[in-house]
């Protein structure tokens, strides 16, 4: 992960501004124990994973699932396979090897 | 009302990277706001807590709109003033954008410490959507008891003990005072349904003035839960009849959802470990069940809809 | 209306300022003595005087917070309180000046509870005065007046951006009536420009997060970074008192020396007993006696250096403290006097004298007694007494 450089008091802007969005930048993934896997026959791509994630790391492109996951940011919950339609039951969690990513 | 095509096709006003914990409630409440106010410019402030604090640790922030952080009991009164400098502003051209306000607030920050701001900002009218996530303690401390807390909840300042069984007193239904505020939009919504909170959100935003939702927020660690069944559970809270979902537009109330067959409020203790201890306590369980009934059927006659005895 | 003269109280001097500031946002809720002020912005609202937004909260924790939002949007906002407002506010204050927000509050002393009381000392500003705020303490209306102009120039300066409390005496000054010399309304409005920050939240397009939470990685920074701001606002302090006096003919600095030209015998005060004692002065060096009086105006950040330069000369200083610190080593203002003298090579004989609790008068008689006890003290060379309590029955 990239590491932002720790400015010191005379460069930083005064009174604890921070730019917009930047914590697209920190790395959660690395809490992860499992990771979810989709398999792309199964999903009707309902969205309602999507909508459900707490980490935005559910990857859409045009408005539809992919296979993807953000797995910079997914911590691994198991959210979005529990709320996929019980009758589609596209996505599994499979645990992460133990060296990491 | 926005289908889910539709919000997916809006762009997400927060970022991963946040340190919630793994399956938060809070994270799926902010996003599910932020993606149903996408189709305004909005700025946003919070009270101090889980949500504020782990989206915001400098210099990292998820929040891709305006947000603005600067003590705990004061969201609404911040959120305010941002709102009537926006008059002023607009007043004198300086600012030419339409611009919404979203004040956040946990069940600690909103219901305890915040209730006084809260009210004063809903009295004097400031156009304004306050959005209390409430997940039934001071989890940001370290899951300390608040008047949102269920009764018989175990919380690390109301223990249950050899002789106690956790909290005494049922919660504040905070949804009502907000109701009598007479404001033009209040309502109860859950993260269970994103549908009715989306749909809450927009018409929060779209209402001219004051408004406020409530929202239903599971929260793994203080509930001591699976993560993976935050959802289930917030959907449980609303099939027990515990966290009815409804809203008071202009005075009218009007139930959102009624769930086909009320399941027994066990149900949703029994998946919790803050309420492990009084499963078994069955006579504190059918009292407090008595009490939701209660409740719920005070919630129906409002909405003129039919109780069933 | 034009530059005149004009009867005011201290609190209808402070409105009118106000007025003449019109700031964007005015959040404030009523409080004894100070109370006047915001009602009598209220009716320059309701008379299409000012075209401010006038937010009327439920406290003034939160007539702090709304200023807070506000002043962060990009507002000019102001409030004004006294007493167990501003110790209501206190966790605000600390806020304000963290965000660097340049928020400029009109403050009426008073006597902080318990026992309640409603009138004039200096335990409310000295419970605030570690908050990051500019304190500016003025001897009566017209200063008042002039200050809270002057303050908004101080304030959001770019080498400032700090909040400021511009305070008098409550009741002596905020009730009495005083003839003063206004700006008129454009002098006024020229003079403090118009505000421009370089970032504020209701510029959607520019978003940014602002109150995050700093760690240890961070805090530190700025809060050095908010040092330095109160370290440079002494010179803009200075600055903008000598703009204001070459337009308007009444000159600011850090303090006011009166008859200090060779005095021996010095008084230390600030406010309204500042007045009492130029008259006491006038009378002693009638007689002979080298007397003399430094009025501190700004107390936030303390002027260190320039008052142990002007203290060089004298023989024995009385410090003067409308309010105790409870620490068992005299008042707030000693403490910082004090410490100010230690690297003087001559320091004069020091003493502290709390008077004016809860607003007890003092008199001619009480400041002629202290110039006495010094007179004493550099006859024998002995402070007799460090700390002392003026006008407490015993």
């Amino acid at each position: 992960m990239a590491e932002i450089k720790k400015k010191g008091w005379k460069e930083l802007a005064h009174g604890d501004v921070l730019e917009a969005g930047t914590a697209a930048e920190f790395e959660t993934g690395n809490w992860r124990s499992e990771r979810p896997v989709r398999d792309m026959n199964k999903c009707i791509s309902c969205l309602i994973c999507w909508i459900n994630c707490p980490d935005s790391a559910v990857i859409l492109k045009d408005g539809k699932m992919t296979e993807e996951f953000d797995l910079k940011f997914c911590k691994g919950c198991g959210i979005c396979a529990k709320v996929c339609p019980p009758k589609i039951q596209a996505i599994k969690m499979v645990p992460e090897k133990k060296s990491g990513k | 009302m926005p289908g889910i095509k539709e919000l997916a096709k809006r762009e997400e006003q927060m970022t991963g990277g946040h340190r919630l914990c793994s399956g938060c409630g809070a994270g799926i409440m902010a996003r599910q706001v932020l993606l149903a106010a996408s189709k305004h410019k909005v700025i946003c402030t919070s009270s101090t807590g889980c949500l504020e604090v782990a989206t915001t640790i400098f210099p990292y922030s998820s929040w891709k709109v305006p947000f603005f952080h600067s003590a705990f009991e004061n969201s609404a009164a911040t959120c305010s003033g941002i709102e009537a400098a926006y008059q002023a502003l607009k007043r004198k051209g300086k600012v030419d954008k339409d611009i919404k306000f979203i004040a956040f607030g946990g069940d600690g920050g909103t219901y305890d410490i915040g209730l006084q701001s809260l009210s004063g900002a809903m009295e004097r009218g400031h156009n304004m959507l306050y959005v209390c996530y409430d997940n039934g303690a001071y989890m940001n401390t370290g899951i300390q008891r608040s008047s949102a807390s269920p009764r018989g909840s175990h919380t690390t300042t109301g223990p249950s003990g050899k002789v106690s069984y956790g909290k005494k007193q049922y919660r504040k239904d905070l949804t009502e005072i907000m109701a009598s505020h007479h404001i033009p939009y209040a309502a109860q919504t859950s993260i269970g349904n994103w549908r009715d909170l989306t749909t809450k959100v927009e018409k929060a935003l779209d209402t001219e003035g004051p408004s406020f939702i409530n929202i239903f927020t599971p929260c793994r660690l203080g509930w001591a839960y699976d993560p993976a069944i935050t959802i289930e559970l917030a959907k449980l809270a609303s099939d027990t009849h515990y966290w009815p979902m409804y809203e008071v537009v202009n005075g009218e109330y009007k139930l959102s959802y009624k769930p086909k067959e009320k399941k027994p409020y066990k149900e949703f203790l029994q998946l919790q470990g803050r309420f492990k201890h009084m499963l078994k306590n069955e006579e504190l369980v059918n009292e407090i069940e008595e009490e939701i009934e209660r409740r719920w059927n005070r919630l129906l006659k409002l909405c003129g809809e039919e109780v069933q005895q | 209306m034009a530059g005149d003269k004009v009867a005011r109280t201290g609190n209808e001097a402070m409105a009118e300022a106000m007025r003449q500031i019109n700031p964007d946002v005015v959040a404030a809720y009523p409080i004894t003595p100070a109370t006047e002020v915001a009602q009598l912005f209220s009716q320059f609202v309701a008379d299409g005087k000012v075209d401010t937004e006038f937010v009327t909260v439920e406290s003034e924790h939160s007539a702090m917070s709304a200023c807070i939002g506000a002043s962060a949007g990009g507002a000019r906002a102001m409030t004004a309180t006294a007493s167990q407002g501003l110790a209501l506010m206190n966790e605000m204050l600390h806020i304000a000046s963290g965000l660097r927000l340049p928020i400029v509050m009109p403050e009426v002393n008073r006597a902080l509870s318990a026992p309640i009381n409603i009138h004039g000392d200096h335990s409310d500003t000295m419970a605030s005065k570690d908050t990051g705020w500019i304190q500016i303490n003025c001897e009566n209306s017209q200063e008042a007046y002039d200050s809270i102009i002057q303050a908004v120039k101080i304030c959001e300066h770019p080498d400032v951006l700090l909040p400021a409390m511009v305070s008098d005496d409550g009741f002596i000054i905020s009730h009495c009536m005083e003839v003063i010399h206004m700006l008129s309304d454009d002098e006024a409005k020229k003079f403090i420009g118009e505000y421009k920050p370089e970032r504020f939240l209701l510029d959607v397009d520019r978003p940014y997060t602002l109150g995050a939470l700093d760690l240890q990685d961070y805090y530190f920074e700025h809060k050095r970074q908010e040092i330095e701001a109160m370290n440079k606002a002494s010179k803009v302090i200075v600055e903008v008192g000598k703009e204001f006096g070459k337009k308007f003919g009444r000159e600011y600095g850090l303090f006011e020396e009166y008859r200090m030209d060779g005095a021996e015998l010095v008084i230390l005060v600030m406010g309204s007993t500042a007045g009492t004692t130029k008259t006491v002065v006038r009378e002693l060096r009638k007689n002979g006696i080298k007397a003399g009086l430094l009025k501190l105006r700004i107390f936030r950040p303390f002027p260190f250096k320039e008052l142990s330069d002007a203290l060089r000369g004298a023989k024995a200083l009385a410090v003067m403290d409308r309010s105790d610190a409870f620490n068992s080593f005299g008042g707030p203002l000693f403490e910082d006097v004090r410490s100010s003298l230690y690297d003087l090579e001559k320091k004069p004989l020091i003493t502290n004298y709390i008077y004016g609790l809860g607003g007890r008068d003092i008199g001619l008689d009480a400041i002629k007694g202290v110039y006495d006890d010094l007179k004493k003290m550099t006859e024998t060379g002995k402070v007799e007494q460090v700390v002392n309590y003026l006008g407490v029955r015993e």
